[in-house]
C-alpha cells in the first residue's frame, strides 16, 4: 500500500507492506537512522519520535496508521545552521550520555515532556522519562539536563 | 520483530468499521492505540488476517458531562483522560489509574476503549471502572447496547463484545464527593501491576476493583459489603483475596498476590478515609 509521511518537514512516499512498523519506515525508507530500535516491544523508548508533536514509540505504530501525518525525529531537532536544540545542548553540557544508544529517544521524549509541562520537578522528570531506559548513566545527568532545559525554556 | 502478514483497512466512520467486522468476522481485529495488540502480533500470539484502524474516528474522542455521569468516547487517549478536569473532579480514581498506565509515550497512543476491550486482568483501568460501576456502550449492526462493567469481562482476554460489535463509549458515574485511592505494586517503573487496587468510598457507597488477582479484572464484593456493613479498613481488607484466583508467574506466587491484595486494599481504604 502507498504510504506518505512527512518526516522532519519532507514528504516521504513509498509502497510498503501494511505490517511495516513506523520505525522501519523511518530507518529503511527515509534513511534516518538516528531513531534506534532497542527492545522492539515498547518498553525501552529508544525509538521515540514525535507524531503530530507528541512522543510515541515508533516500534509500536504501523507506518500505515500515520499515512498523511507528520513525524519528527532526532535529525529534525537542530537548526539548519547546525545549532543544537536546547535539550540537545543541555544533554551535551551535562554529559547526559555515555554510549548514546538511548539518547535520541531520551531527547525526543524530553522535548515532548517539556512542551507539555510548563514547570518540571526532579520527580516529574524521573516519572516523565520512565518509558526510556538507559543502561549507562544511572539517569542522574539525564535528569539534570532535562531540568536545565526545562528551566531555560520557562 | 515483524507481525505476520495482514490486510489493512482504514475505517473513516463507525459504520465502516462495523461493516469490516461484519464482512471478516473473527479474522478481523480493530486497532486503536495498538499497544496491546501490536506486541501480541509481533510475538505471533495474534495473527489477524485483517487490521481495521479506527484511530481516525475523531467523533469517538471526547469527555462529556452527561448529568449524573461522564461520557467518554472509546478513542479518547489516556493522556487526555488523566489530565481532564471533569475526570479528576468526578472520577479521580480513573484519572489516577489512567496516569499509572505505561509511560507518557504509551499514554499518547493508548485509548480507554482499547484498554478495556482487550480484557486484560493485569490492566489498571478496568479496576477503576469496576470500582466506579461504569457502563460500557457497544455498537453493532442492530444498534447500541449498554453493558454493565460487571458483565463485560467474561474470561482471560475475553469480553462480552460480539464479533460484529465495537465499543464506542464508557459511561462513568460522577462521584465528586467520594474519596478514592489507586494502589499499584510493581518492581520497576512502567511495569504492569503485580497487584493493583482501585478504591472508592462515598456516602453509602463502596467500590473495590482489583488488578491481576483473577482471570478477569475483579470486583471485590466481599470487601465492598464489609465496608457497607461498617467494617474497619483492616477488617474489610482482610477479605480482599476472597473469591479471587490469582495467577502465579515469575513475578509473584498466588499466595504473595493474595497477601499484596490485602495490604494494598488496606492502604487504599486508609487513604480513602476509612
Amino acid at each position: 500500500m502507498e504510504v506518505s509521511i512527512k518526516i522532519n518537514g519532507f514528504e516521504q512516499s513509498h509502497n510498503v507492506e501494511p505490517r511495516m512498523l513506523l520505525v522501519q519506515f523511518i530507518r529503511e525508507i527515509a534513511g534516518l537512522t538516528g531513531t534506534n530500535i532497542g527492545c522492539d516491544t515498547s518498553s525501552c523508548g529508544a525509538c521515540t519520535v514525535h507524531l503530530n508533536g507528541e512522543s510515541v514509540k515508533s516500534c509500536t505504530v504501523l507506518a500505515a496508521q500515520v499515512d498523511g501525518m507528520e513525524i519528527d525525529t532526532i535529525e529534525g531537532l537542530a537548526d539548519t545552521d547546525g545549532s543544537l536544540h536546547p535539550v540537545q545542548q543541555a544533554f551535551h553540557e551535562c554529559h547526559a550520555l555515555q554510549c548514546g544508544y538511548c539518547t535520541p529517544g531520551m531527547v525526543m521524549a524530553s522535548v515532548s515532556l517539556i512542551e507539555e509541562n510548563s514547570s518540571l520537578s526532579e520527580q516529574d522528570v524521573r516519572e516523565g522519562l520512565e518509558g526510556n531506559l538507559c543502561r549507562c548513566t544511572g539517569y542522574h545527568n539525564i535528569v539534570k539536563a532535562v531540568l536545565e532545559a526545562s528551566e531555560a525554556s520557562s | 520483530m515483524i507481525p505476520a502478514k495482514f490486510d489493512f483497512i482504514q475505517a473513516d466512520t463507525v459504520n465502516a468499521a462495523l461493516e469490516a467486522l461484519k464482512e471478516h468476522g473473527d479474522e478481523a481485529k480493530l486497532i486503536a492505540g495498538g499497544h496491546s495488540l501490536l506486541p501480541l502480533m509481533k510475538f505471533r500470539l495474534a495473527n489477524p488476517a485483517f487490521i481495521v484502524d479506527i484511530n481516525r474516528l475523531d467523533d469517538l474522542k471526547y469527555v462529556r458531562d452527561s448529568g449524573d455521569h461522564l461520557s467518554i468516547g472509546a478513542l479518547t487517549r489516556h493522556c487526555e483522560i488523566e489530565k481532564n478536569e471533569m475526570v479528576t473532579l468526578n472520577a479521580g480514581v480513573l484519572a489516577q489509574a489512567t496516569h499509572s498506565v505505561g509511560d507518557p509515550q504509551v499514554r499518547h497512543r493508548g485509548t480507554i476503549g482499547g484498554a478495556i476491550a482487550h480484557g486484560d486482568p493485569a490492566s489498571d483501568i478496568p479496576s477503576a471502572l469496576l470500582a466506579l460501576q461504569a457502563t460500557v456502550v457497544a455498537c453493532g449492526p442492530e444498534g447500541e447496547r449498554e453493558i454493565s462493567i460487571d458483565d463485560f469481562f467474561t474470561g482471560f482476554l475475553e469480553t462480552d463484545l460480539r464479533e460484529d460489535e465495537m465499543l464506542t463509549e464508557v459511561r462513568v458515574p460522577k462521584l465528586p464527593d467520594a474519596k478514592w485511592s489507586f494502589q499499584k505494586f510493581n518492581r520497576r517503573a512502567q511495569d504492569w501491576a503485580i497487584v493493583g487496587a482501585s478504591i472508592v468510598c462515598g456516602e453509602g457507597y463502596a467500590g473495590v476493583g482489583l488488578v491481576n488477582m483473577h482471570s478477569v479484572p475483579f470486583r471485590s464484593e466481599a470487601v465492598e459489603s464489609a465496608l457497607l456493613g461498617g467494617a474497619s479498613a483492616e477488617e474489610a481488607a482482610d477479605l480482599a483475596a476472597d473469591g479471587t484466583e490469582a495467577p502465579t508467574d515469575l513475578n509473584a506466587s498466588r499466595d504473595y498476590r493474595e497477601h499484596l491484595s490485602r495490604v494494598l486494599v488496606r492502604r487504599g481504604l486508609q487513604e480513602a478515609g476509612r
